[in-house]
């Protein structure tokens, strides 16, 4: 009981998450590229899966300020970050970029291990070895990470 | 107008993205944590020393292409053309890099973030699809991919 209260939820968060990515068109990098195709033939659909998404979202944010922890947790563990600095702008415009010229972001490229296996793992590698160089950058003010593994 | 629009499916999109929201709320008001994969990946691989547990980390992602194959078989989807593997290479290096710098990507920031009104999410989804836009218009102009 113990194992499956602890494990059942991210894989079935998971899983439902991989089968919208797959539904919602995500996990084909053409339908991805026509959305952010602004000055072309425009293709739609991922607002509407951006905006299904961020309603019911909004929704459990609501419900989140009234719980004092979480269903299968002790405790709410969130991000509290409010400061913008230029780590957030130039990684996200790196990120979009790659978004960009290949169609994948981190979770249809996941979810694509089962569909297209040979095509996203030369992606999945390379995005492993830009996240271990992310690393090596430092944060400023304070270290990025504590020295350990 | 139709013709414009000939290959949306905004029904798809919207079932999906539905999905997108209860699996993020799942683990949101089940687990008390972000879905957000690019932070979920780094923490299962011990690339991020913070987060959730990385059994959790591990099921979550084991998750994903199990929801999508099932999805994919339920719905007839076709197979998905990718691009050629220096490109994906390519690719994959700015994603990784971009999205541990930006501290997430658009399940993290562009599904969590913005529907919880954070200014930073706010201010790096904004970022990462202008870039993606104009990332795009250039392919396209440039004829490079």
């Amino acid at each position: 009981m113990h194992v499956a209260r602890r494990f059942l939820p991210p894989l079935l968060s998971g899983a439902l998450f991989g089968g919208g990515l797959s539904i919602g068109g995500m996990t084909d990098p053409a339908r991805v590229r026509g959305f952010l195709n602004l000055f072309g033939a425009w293709d739609p659909t991922l607002a509407f899966v951006m905006g299904g998404a961020v309603i019911v979202m909004a929704i459990a944010w609501r419900l989140q300020a009234r719980m004092a922890r979480p269903l299968f947790g002790e405790r709410f563990a969130l991000p509290d970050r409010t400061d913008l600095d230029g780590k957030l702008i130039a990684g996200s415009s790196l990120f979009g970029i790659g978004w960009g010229i290949a169609g994948l972001c981190p979770g249809p490229a996941v979810a694509s291990l089962a569909l297209a296996p040979a095509a996203v793992l030369p992606f999945l590698a390379a995005m492993l070895v830009g996240m271990a160089a992310a690393r090596l950058i430092p944060e400023g003010r304070r270290a990025l990470a504590p020295q350990g593994s | 107008m139709s013709d414009l629009f000939a290959h949306a499916q905004p029904l798809h999109g919207l079932v999906g993205g539905v999905m997108i929201g209860l699996a993020a709320a799942l683990m949101l008001l089940g687990a008390g944590r972000i879905a957000g994969v690019s932070g979920i990946t780094a923490r299962a691989t011990g690339l991020a020393d913070s987060g959730m547990s990385r059994s959790s980390a591990w099921m979550f992602l084991i998750g994903l292409p199990l929801g999508a194959l099932l999805a994919a078989a339920l719905t007839g989807a076709g197979q998905a053309e990718f691009g050629s593997w220096p490109m994906l290479v390519v690719a994959g290096l700015l994603v990784g890099i971009g999205t541990r710098m930006g501290s997430g990507c658009t399940s993290g920031h562009g599904v969590c973030g913005v529907s919880r009104l954070s200014q930073r999410s706010m201010i790096a989804t904004a970022t990462f699809m202008a870039a993606g836009i104009a990332t795009v218009a250039f392919t396209n102009l440039a004829g490079a991919v």
